[in-house]
């Protein structure tokens, strides 16, 4: 799958409270969510983000609470990767349980600038800076990470698997 | 190169020829649990993803312990939804109170975490069955409720970080300082994403029950888990709980790559009291100064073991708690509380004026059993102070050792054991 958007940039330690400030935790709805991300930090984000769109930040990007509503909240808003120099543990798996792909690049994360457009393959972890020409080579995600992406998340992906055993089984 | 301790449990996990660290890679899960809380949200992810069959019912096991004896109606529903679960998936373990504790003190006694396994819980301190060797994590809700169904779990292949404790241990000074200590030193995030395995001299000579402490608190350090590599007291311990074989002898290769190596001297480290809001600021007990307490708990998976009540009891023996404080000791699981009977502990706790609570969590999250009220100052020996943990969003909680805590409960405010026993 190849992704293709331009960099919102972020610095270090951007919190889940930023992400999706917890007064607005009393739903779970994705489209109401998203229309609150990360409105404390730039208020019009959410009016310029579009679809595809990457955020690339610094250090421990996701940090706080463990809530999910932070990454659906990012995903829902449009964007389409997010690329730090590191992650917050619970966000992490987070991001890759409901199907937003992530990176770690500490040369990404210094290197690409605000508005830069990205091209990203996640089969083979290639991540292009098309305004630059810069080229990066990341970990790729393993295939089945990548499964759980294109499934839209663990349980959705869980639900494939759980078939797939069961059709096996009766063979 | 060689290979630390918690990737040799994973690559015994997984399908990947030669794990790297940093690696996703998808694992397969030896023992997996939940509680009261976390349990229902799991069991519902369970039923979502279309499942009706646990992946294994020996290798699965839900434990009443936050709320529990129930402390209201939610409660009540919540507990009764995890038993019904676990009786139409006949699972093998199931701990009903009465022969229950608290998860992470009751899974090693019951033989149900060894060494070289990998565990996972839906409880931020499931590592501390490291303590015995094994790699414990502690994951949300939504990846144990496809743990239950698949029996495997995605995983980053974590860095480690080796602490080395060397020198002499000062009178007083356990398994909780250690862990205060360190955490002081690297601070919440710390070891954020890594295993944190602690080792060396100090560390060998340390008893099973201020180990389980240290890799309890790990999580306090951002930890993906603590370890020790198994010894002969690990051994010892494991041939009185389980008639299980286990993986006799487990260690990191001495050419293993750490991300970091901290030696650490234990000669100049006093007792530890960790102040609100962080278990990261610590102070040793001689710079705490005269801070007056309400109330004293005594318990927890980070210390309501039976060593930690031995301590607690040394300590309170022939002295009175002190007319304006509250002290509430909680055995962590039915057996602590059994032996604690037969050893005579509970009879002192009674008689110096403490009461006995049954297993449970109860205080440590603000739950019941001991809630605190706007203003009141708790010294307690569970392992998080943040903000509200123990009650009211004004109160505040000081994180000590058993024999802090048992010594602040007889003078009323925090203080050294030395300030009650004279040596
Ligand atoms: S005793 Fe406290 S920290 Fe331990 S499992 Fe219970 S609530 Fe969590």
């Amino acid at each position: 799958m190849i992704l293709k958007g331009n960099v919102w940039k972020f610095g270090d330690n951007i919190d889940t409270d930023v992400i999706i400030p917890a007064r607005y935790l009393n739903t779970s709805d994705a489209k109401e969510l998203a229309s609150h991300c990360l409105e404390d930090y730039d208020s019009k984000f959410i009016k310029k983000v579009k679809a595809g769109d990457i955020i690339v930040a610094g250090e421990n990007f996701g940090c706080g609470s463990s809530r999910e509503h932070a990454p659906i909240a990012l995903k829902e808003a449009g964007i389409s990767c997010v690329i730090a120099k590191s992650f917050a543990r619970i966000f992490f798996r987070n991001a890759i349980n409901i199907g937003l792909p992530i990176f770690e690049s500490p040369e990404i994360s210094q290197q690409v600038k605000q508005g830069d457009l990205l091209e990203v393959d996640l089969n083979k972890g290639i991540i292009k800076n098309l305004t630059t020409g810069q080229e990066y080579q990341v970990h790729p995600l393993p295939p089945f990470i990548q499964n759980i992406i294109l499934a839209g998340g663990l349980v959705e992906y869980t639900k494939r698997e759980m078939k797939r055993r069961t059709n096996y089984e009766q063979l | 190169m060689g290979r630390t301790i918690a990737e040799k449990i994973l690559q015994s996990h997984c399908a990947e020829k030669d794990l790297k660290k940093g690696a996703l890679i998808k694992a397969r899960v030896d023992f997996a649990f939940a509680n009261d809380i976390t349990g229902p949200l799991a069991i519902e992810v369970f039923n979502q993803v279309g499942a009706s069959k646990v992946f294994n019912r020996d290798k699965i096991t839900f434990v009443p312990d936050h709320f529990t004896p129930n402390k209201d109606i939610k409660s009540a529903q919540q507990a009764k939804m995890i038993k019904e679960f676990s009786q139409s998936q006949d699972l093998t373990y199931y701990f009903e109170i009465g022969q229950a504790g608290i998860e992470h003190a009751l899974l090693p006694e019951r033989g149900l975490a060894l060494p070289g396994q990998f565990i996972v819980g839906a409880d931020s301190h499931t590592p501390t069955s490291g303590a015995l060797g094994a790699l414990a994590v502690g994951v949300g809700s939504t990846d144990l409720g496809v743990v239950l169904a698949l029996g495997e779990i995605w995983i980053r292949v974590p860095e480690t970080i080796k602490f080395i404790y060397q020198g002499k241990l000062n009178k007083w000074v356990g398994g909780k300082d250690l862990i205060l200590y360190t955490i002081s030193q690297i601070g919440v995030n710390g070891a954020n994403y890594k295993v944190m395995e602690f080792s060396g001299e100090v560390i060998r000579q340390l008893s099973i029950d201020h180990r389980f402490t240290m890799c309890n608190m790990a999580t306090e350090a951002g930890a993906k888990s603590g370890i020790i590599e198994p010894d002969e007291i690990t051994f010892t311990y494991l041939r009185s709980h389980t008639d299980k074989t286990f993986f006799p002898s487990l260690q990191s290769d001495p050419d293993a790559e750490y991300e970091q190596i901290m030696e650490i001297e234990v000669a100049n480290i006093e007792p530890q009291v960790a102040f609100p809001h962080l278990p990261e600021n610590c102070k040793p007990i001689s710079e705490v100064g005269e801070i007056k307490i309400d109330q004293v708990v005594i318990g927890s998976c980070t210390n309501g073991r039976l060593e930690d009540l031995r301590l607690a009891a040394t300590i309170l023996k022939e002295h009175k708690v002190n007319s304006k404080v509250r002290v509430i000791i909680i055995p962590a699981t039915q057996e602590v509380y059994r032996e604690a009977l037969e050893e005579g502990l509970i009879k002192i706790f009674i008689e110096a004026g403490a009461v006995v609570s049954p297993p449970t969590c109860g205080p440590c999250l603000g739950g019941h059993m001991g809630v605190l009220a706007k203003g009141e100052r708790a010294i307690s020996t569970t392992n998080r102070n943040f903000v509200g943990r123990m009650g009211h969003p004004e109160s505040e909680v000081y994180l000590a050792s058993p024999a802090v805590a048992a010594a602040s409960a007889v003078t009323g405010k925090i203080s050294s054991p030395e300030e009650v026993i004279l040596t």
